[in-house]
C-alpha cells in the first residue's frame, strides 16, 4: 500500500465529512428561520395580508393605524385582589396611557368606514411594572385561530366575491361576527364604547389559585345609536374631535368587569362568548383625563402588545396573544424604521 | 517555557463547552422565534432574553479568565495565514459575544419595551425610546446576529480541521475529554 495515498484518501474523507456536518448545521439552521418553509404562517405574511393593495402605511401601525392619545388614571377598586397578585389590583390609582382607534391599515380612513373600534392601554405600577393591552367594541373575535385571521384578511382582500363566501364555509364562527357587524348599532363617541379583551389570560392570586379571565371596559357613559350615514354626514375625523371636546369638558369613565371562567369554558377559542352568567368581579374604573393628538402624542411610540403583563397576569391557552405579539413586534420594528414617513410635527402650523 | 499551559484551565474548558452549546441554541431560537406566530413564540423570546443576559455575564467571567489564564500557544507548525486567521476570528467570537446582548438589550430599551426575564426579573432601561436608535440596534443585532452563525460553523470548521486532518493539538486544548498519553510518532 502507498501510504500517503491512504493518508490522502482519509484526509478527503474527513474532509467530506467536515462540509457535511457544516451543510446539515446551515440547513437546519435555514429551516428553524423558515427560510425553507415558505407555507410557515410568519409575522412577515401577517403582515402582508393585512397591507392594502394602495400599499402599507408608512410610519404607522399596520393595524388601527388611525388613533388618538390619551391619558388618565386607572383607580383600582381592590377587588381584583381576590383573583390576581398584579399590583396594579391593589386598591389605588395607577397612571394609564392609551389610545383609542380604528381597526383600519388605512391612517387617513373616514369614521363612518370603519366597524371596528378599539383601545390600547397601559396601566404602571408604582415600581415601573407594566401591563399593556389592546381591546376592540365587538363582544366576541371574528375567528377562532391566527390562520383562520390571516385567510380572512387574504379572502377579504379578492376582488372575487366567490372568496368570502368560501372563507365563511371552511371558518363558520365569521359568521357570527358578520351578523354583528351588519346589525350592532353605531355609535357617535368612542366614549361609548365598550373595550373587550376578548382573549382570555390566566389571573394568579397570592395564594397561587389561578383562574383563567377575560375582561371588558365598560363605559359609563351612556351609548346613543346613531346611524352610519348620520356619522359619515358629521365628518370624516368626527371621533377625534368628539371625544378631545368631550374628555376637555369632563374626565370619561369606564368600568372595568372581569369575567371568570368557569371550568370547560372556550378559553382558547376567542370567537365563542362565555355564558352571560359568568362570575363578573369590578377590578375598577379607567378615567379618561386628557387628549392629546397622536402625532408627539405619548401613544405613539408604544407597541400596545398584549403580551407585556405584569406578575400575576398570564397567557392563557388562547392562541391570539402570543401571534399578536409576534406581529405586532414586526409592526413597530417597521413604522420606526419608516419614522421618517411619519408625519411628526406638522401640527406646528400656525 | 514550562509556564505556558498546553491546554486551556478546566474551568475555561467548562465555560467553552457551556457557552458553545447556549450561543448555539440562541442562534437557532433567535432566526426561529422572529418567524413565527405560534404560542411557542412567547416561550421562546423569554428564553431568548433570560439567556442572552446570562450569556453576557459568563462572557465577561471567561474573559477575566482569559486574561488570567492565557491561552496555550498555536503549534510553531501552523501557516502564518492559518495563525492569523485564528486570531482574528477569537476576536470577532468574543467581540460578538460580548456586543450581542448589549444590542438586543438596547434594541428592546429603545422600543420601550419592560425587559422582564424568566422568573419576573427585571432589567431597568438605559435608554430612551427612539426609532433611529431601535432601528439601528435592531439592524446590528439580526445582521451580526447572522454573521455570528457563519463565525462559529468556521470555527467550528477549524476545529475539525485540526482534530481530525491536521491532528496538531489545537483541538485538544480545549477538549472536554480528558487528555489521552501523547500519540507516539507511528513508523
Amino acid at each position: 500500500m502507498n501510504q500517503s495515498g491512504g493518508r490522502e484518501r482519509s484526509s478527503l474523507g474527513w474532509l467530506t465529512l467536515i462540509a457535511a456536518v457544516l451543510g446539515g448545521s446551515a440547513a437546519a439552521f435555514a429551516y428553524t428561520a423558515g427560510w425553507l418553509a415558505p407555507e410557515r404562517l410568519t409575522p412577515d405574511r401577517m403582515i402582508a395580508a393585512l397591507t392594502p393593495p394602495s400599499g402599507p402605511p408608512l410610519g404607522h401601525r399596520r393595524n388601527h393605524a388611525k388613533g388618538i392619545c390619551f391619558t388618565g388614571m386607572f383607580e383600582a377598586s381592590g377587588n381584583g385582589v381576590e383573583l390576581s397578585r398584579a399590583k396594579v389590583f391593589v386598591q389605588g390609582r395607577y397612571p394609564v396611557l392609551g389610545r383609542f382607534n380604528l381597526g383600519t391599515a388605512d391612517p387617513n380612513a373616514v369614521d363612518a368606514t370603519v366597524r371596528v373600534r378599539g383601545m390600547g392601554l397601559q396601566i404602571s405600577a408604582a415600581d415601573g411594572e407594566e401591563w399593556r393591552m389592546a381591546m376592540i367594541n365587538p363582544p366576541f373575535f371574528a375567528v377562532s385561530t391566527p390562520e383562520a385571521f390571516h385567510d380572512l384578511l387574504v379572502a377579504a382582500g379578492k376582488k372575487d366575491p366567490e372568496a368570502m363566501k368560501t372563507f365563511t364555509r371552511a371558518n363558520p364562527e365569521f359568521a357570527a361576527f358578520a351578523a354583528w357587524a351588519k346589525a350592532a348599532p353605531w355609535t357617535g363617541s368612542y366614549a361609548e364604547e365598550p373595550y373587550n379583551s376578548l382573549n382570555s389570560f390566566v389571573f394568579t392570586n397570592a395564594k397561587g389559585d389561578e383562574h383563567a379571565v377575560r375582561w371588558s371596559l365598560v363605559p359609563m357613559a351612556e351609548p346613543a345609536a346613531i346611524s352610519q350615514a348620520e356619522l359619515e354626514r358629521r365628518g370624516p375625523d368626527f371621533l377625534e374631535q368628539e371625544i378631545t371636546d368631550r374628555v376637555r369638558s369632563a374626565p370619561q369613565r369606564w368600568t372595568m368587569v372581569t369575567t371568570v371562567a368557569d371550568p370547560g369554558d372556550p378559553t382558547a377559542d376567542p370567537s365563542r362568548p362565555w355564558p352571560e352568567n359568568r362570575r363578573k368581579v369590578q377590578v375598577g374604573t379607567l378615567v379618561v383625563q386628557r387628549i392629546e393628538p397622536e402625532r408627539d402624542g405619548p401613544c405613539r411610540d408604544v407597541n400596545f402588545d398584549p403580551t407585556v403583563l405584569p406578575q400575576g397576569i398570564r397567557v392563557s391557552d388562547d392562541p391570539f396573544p402570543a401571534a399578536r405579539s409576534s406581529v405586532y413586534r414586526k409592526s413597530y420594528d417597521l413604522r420606526a424604521a419608516e419614522a421618517r414617513d411619519y408625519p411628526r410635527n406638522e401640527a406646528a402650523k400656525p | 517555557m514550562s509556564n505556558v499551559p498546553h491546554r486551556f484551565a478546566p474551568i475555561q474548558r467548562l465555560l467553552h463547552w457551556l457557552m458553545a452549546f447556549c450561543i448555539i441554541a440562541m442562534l437557532f431560537i433567535g432566526v426561529g422565534m422572529v418567524s413565527t406566530v405560534a404560542p411557542k413564540y412567547l416561550p421562546l423570546i423569554l428564553i431568548h432574553k433570560t439567556l442572552g443576559v446570562a450569556l453576557l455575564v459568563l462572557v465577561l467571567v471567561r474573559l477575566a479568565l482569559r486574561l488570567h489564564f492565557g491561552a496555550p500557544p498555536l503549534p510553531a507548525d501552523l501557516p502564518p495565514a492559518m495563525k492569523l486567521g485564528a486570531r482574528l476570528s477569537h476576536l470577532l467570537l468574543y467581540g460578538l459575544m460580548i456586543v450581542m446582548p448589549l444590542l438586543g438589550l438596547g434594541m428592546l430599551w429603545s422600543a420601550a419595551y419592560p425587559v422582564v426575564l424568566y422568573g419576573g426579573i427585571q432589567i431597568p432601561a438605559l435608554l430612551p425610546q427612539s426609532d433611529q436608535a431601535h432601528t439601528l440596534l435592531w439592524n446590528a443585532h439580526v445582521y451580526l446576529g447572522l454573521a455570528f452563525f457563519a463565525l462559529v460553523l468556521l470555527h467550528l470548521a477549524a476545529a475539525l480541521f485540526h482534530a481530525l486532518i491536521r491532528r496538531d493539538g489545537v483541538f485538544a486544548t480545549i477538549s472536554p475529554l480528558p487528555q489521552r498519553e501523547r500519540m507516539k510518532p507511528t513508523e
